[in-house]
């Protein structure tokens, strides 16, 4: 399942539904109706309205706990024993990725600067989708962790404008299987 | 019963009036025309279809960012003084020099672009516009920053008359916000919603322009004293700050015209309520704090700063769609509705701005940003409801405008035929940049990967299409604006206005 694809078709769901209430209204809109009709559709467009209130709040509340837990980010002030290590400097433009190479399993924390202004640290994955980001920014050092599952080539690309080289800003992961996998 | 007025006599527009309101209309559909050109020739490039240099490419970014962001602000500007003014006394000296000050500061901007080769984009993101590796000039930055200065200078000044305006009226700005009705009373029914949207602009818009002019200056001493270095974290939380309130303060003086407009055209009374009261309260507070989202991948950031982003991105929606979209969807449902050019852009704004806002909330979630973050997703949802959520508001007061000055409602062959031209081409086009965000294609890119040009093929021809639409509207709407005013109320237009009870 590739999380871009899940997310897209959330998504359209969302705006599709939007597209429908609108669709539904604009079609009736042309249709006066009397007053007796008047008060009885005000009446529904209330009860409707609170129950798109309820599911709002459900999927609100639902969602909010569902992505915050566990909190995505690591914690950037205390040591993350993670088994292996990666120093990640971004300058313009090109990347210093010290080691290139990991191994699928562990989980890898790269730790990640720039020298000079802000970029944008992102793993592509051999698909080519984004599998993990975080800003590379002058004076301070992010903390990503990550687990590689497949082996591969992972190319890194700057996703925070950068000045001119910014797009040919690029480099590699190599991520090779772990002993027993 | 009520009378819907079409064209109320306190909205004529005469003399001084009449020449600034226009000034400011026509100048903003000219420069509409002239920023989507720079982006179309951005998206063909990616396309692979033309071939712009990366240097120019940046450049034309920063200009298009600058430029729409402005002009938007212009636009909506005019919108809100034009229905502010019916109930509190705004001095025509205050939109006068924002206007003024515009010119200036757009004109800096244009000068550090094409003539300094300035290249930071609109977000001026410190330090890279101190860095450019000899492309553009400290002087060529300063002077971009200066002409932000100029227009938050004139942007403020606006917000300041206005709220002395509201005050003298009101008493203070949380009785002009109705927040003595928020938990009981009986509310003025004839308590103005321009007057409650008005003063949530004014309070949010101008602690975002006082954070901007904070950074700008701390960013314009770093330009000649650079040991005189900034936080960069700081500053670019101080930037999203400022930008984030900046732009969206655009959507709440555009729907103004919504609330005004939309009960001529469908001939139903939208009277003010306890929900459009806790809907814009909640809205004010909710503008001011939801920046944080900009800030998600900046792992070092307090996390319940983080947090904070993400619950308010996804509560902003509440508002939306459960007051304004839904409230005009009540509005116009079983109604006498009169399709015509305001009518039909009126709703397609509401829509714009509804729908737009879902891949928003989406990608306000830290889980979601870590994979769409600084992707085409982004640019996806602001051009949805950017392009058909709040220029519509805009276009719809300007065609309503020129309604009154001509023989018959806007609402011509041409005009049913640049509308769809417009609403296609604009879903063709945002679809296309959240379809990239999908496939991870990086946004802010010159170059781009062979497999990423598909969906920059299909945005340009999303762009073809608005730019036409676009094309078009300008040309209506400054010809539209020539035309003499009509009569005073009684004319035929007036009398075939709508009435209900």
């Amino acid at each position: 399942m590739i999380p871009q694809n899940v997310i897209w078709t959330i998504a359209l769901i969302g705006m599709g539904l939007v597209a429908l209430g609108f669709i539904h209204v604009i079609v009736q809109a042309g249709k006066p109706a009397d007053d007796a009709a008047t008060r009885k559709a005000a009446h529904t467009s209330n009860v409707l309205r609170r129950w798109l209130f309820a599911a709002l709040l459900i999927t609100f509340v639902g969602g909010t706990y569902a992505t915050l837990r566990p909190f995505p980010i690591p914690l950037q002030y205390a040591p993350l024993d993670a088994q292996q290590v990666v120093d990640v400097v971004g300058q313009q433009w090109s990347w210093q990725i010290t080691p290139a190479t990991v191994h699928t399993g562990g989980v890898v924390e790269f730790r990640v600067t720039s020298k000079d202004v802000n970029h944008g640290f992102a793993i592509y994955a051999p698909d080519g989708r984004i599998a993990i980001q975080t800003q590379a920014m002058p004076g301070y050092t992010n903390k990503l962790l990550y687990t590689f599952t497949q082996p591969g080539t992972y190319k890194v690309m700057c996703l925070e404008y950068c000045g001119l080289g910014h797009a040919p800003m690029t480099s590699e992961i190599r991520v090779v299987a772990a002993k027993g996998d | 019963m009520a009378i819907l007025t079409m064209y109320p006599d306190d909205e004529r527009l005469e003399g001084a009036n009449r020449t600034a309101f226009n000034l400011y209309v026509v100048t903003a559909v000219a420069l509409f025309v002239l920023m989507m050109l720079l982006g179309l020739a951005m998206r063909m490039s990616q396309a692979t279809w033309i071939n712009v240099a990366p240097d120019l490419f940046y450049r034309l970014l920063s200009m298009h960012g600058a430029g729409m962001v402005g002009t938007t602000a212009l636009a909506t500007t005019a919108v809100m003084w034009f229905f502010l003014r019916k109930y509190v006394q705004l001095h025509l000296w205050a939109l006068v020099a924002n206007y003024v000050l515009f010119l200036l500061g757009a004109l800096c901007i244009i000068v550090a672009v094409f003539a300094g080769g300035y290249g930071a984009l609109w977000t001026f993101l410190y330090p890279l516009p101190v860095q450019s590796v000899g492309l553009w000039s400290p002087n060529a930055a300063a002077l971009f920053m200066l002409g932000y200065l100029l227009i938050g200078i004139g942007m403020l000044l606006f917000y300041l008359d206005a709220a002395a305006a509201i005050i003298r009226v009101h008493g203070n700005l949380g009785r002009a916000l109705g927040l003595q009705w928020l938990f009981g009373g009986t509310i003025d029914p004839d308590h103005p919603k321009a007057v409650v949207a008005g003063t949530m602009v004014i309070i949010a818009n101008s602690l975002g322009i006082l954070a901007g002019a904070v950074v700008l200056v701390m960013s314009l001493i770093n330009v000649f004293y650079p040991q005189m270095a900034l936080n960069a974290l700081l500053a670019k939380t101080l930037i999203y700050w400022f930008g984030h309130m900046y732009i969206n303060a655009t959507i709440y003086m555009g729907v103004i015209a919504v609330y005004e407009l939309l009960p001529r055209y469908s001939g139903k009374p939208y009277p003010i309520s306890r929900p459009f009261i806790w809907s814009w309260a909640v809205s004010c507070l909710f503008v001011i704090v939801v920046f944080p989202h900009h800030l998600f991948m900046d792992y070092v950031a307090p996390h319940w700063l983080l947090v904070t982003g993400q619950v308010v991105s996804w509560g902003a929606g509440f508002p939306v769609f459960l007051v304004t979209a839904y409230g005009a969807l009540t509005n116009i449902y079983r109604s006498n509705m009169r399709w015509t050019m305001p009518s039909r852009l009126l709703i397609l704004s509401m829509f714009g701005w509804a729908a737009g806002i879902v891949p928003a909330i989406v990608d306000g979630t830290i889980r979601i940003n870590q994979v769409m973050h600084n992707t085409q997703w982004v640019p996806g949802h602001f051009h949805f409801y950017l392009l058909l959520g709040v220029l519509p508001m805009a276009l719809a007061l300007m065609f309503h405008v020129i309604g009154r000055r001509a023989t018959a409602p806007p609402n011509s062959g041409t005009d049913r035929i640049g509308f769809p031209v417009y609403l296609v081409g604009g879903l063709i086009f945002a679809l296309a940049f959240l379809d990239a965000g999908r496939l991870s294609v990086a946004r802010r890119m010159a170059e781009h990967l062979p497999a990423w040009t598909f969906t920059d093929k299909i945005g340009s021809i999303g762009a073809i299409l608005v730019v036409l639409g676009m094309l078009y509207f300008a040309i209506r709407i400054a010809v539209g604006l020539l035309r003499p005013p009509a009569p005073a109320s009684g004319g035929p237009r007036d009398r075939a206005a709508n009435t209900a009870g």
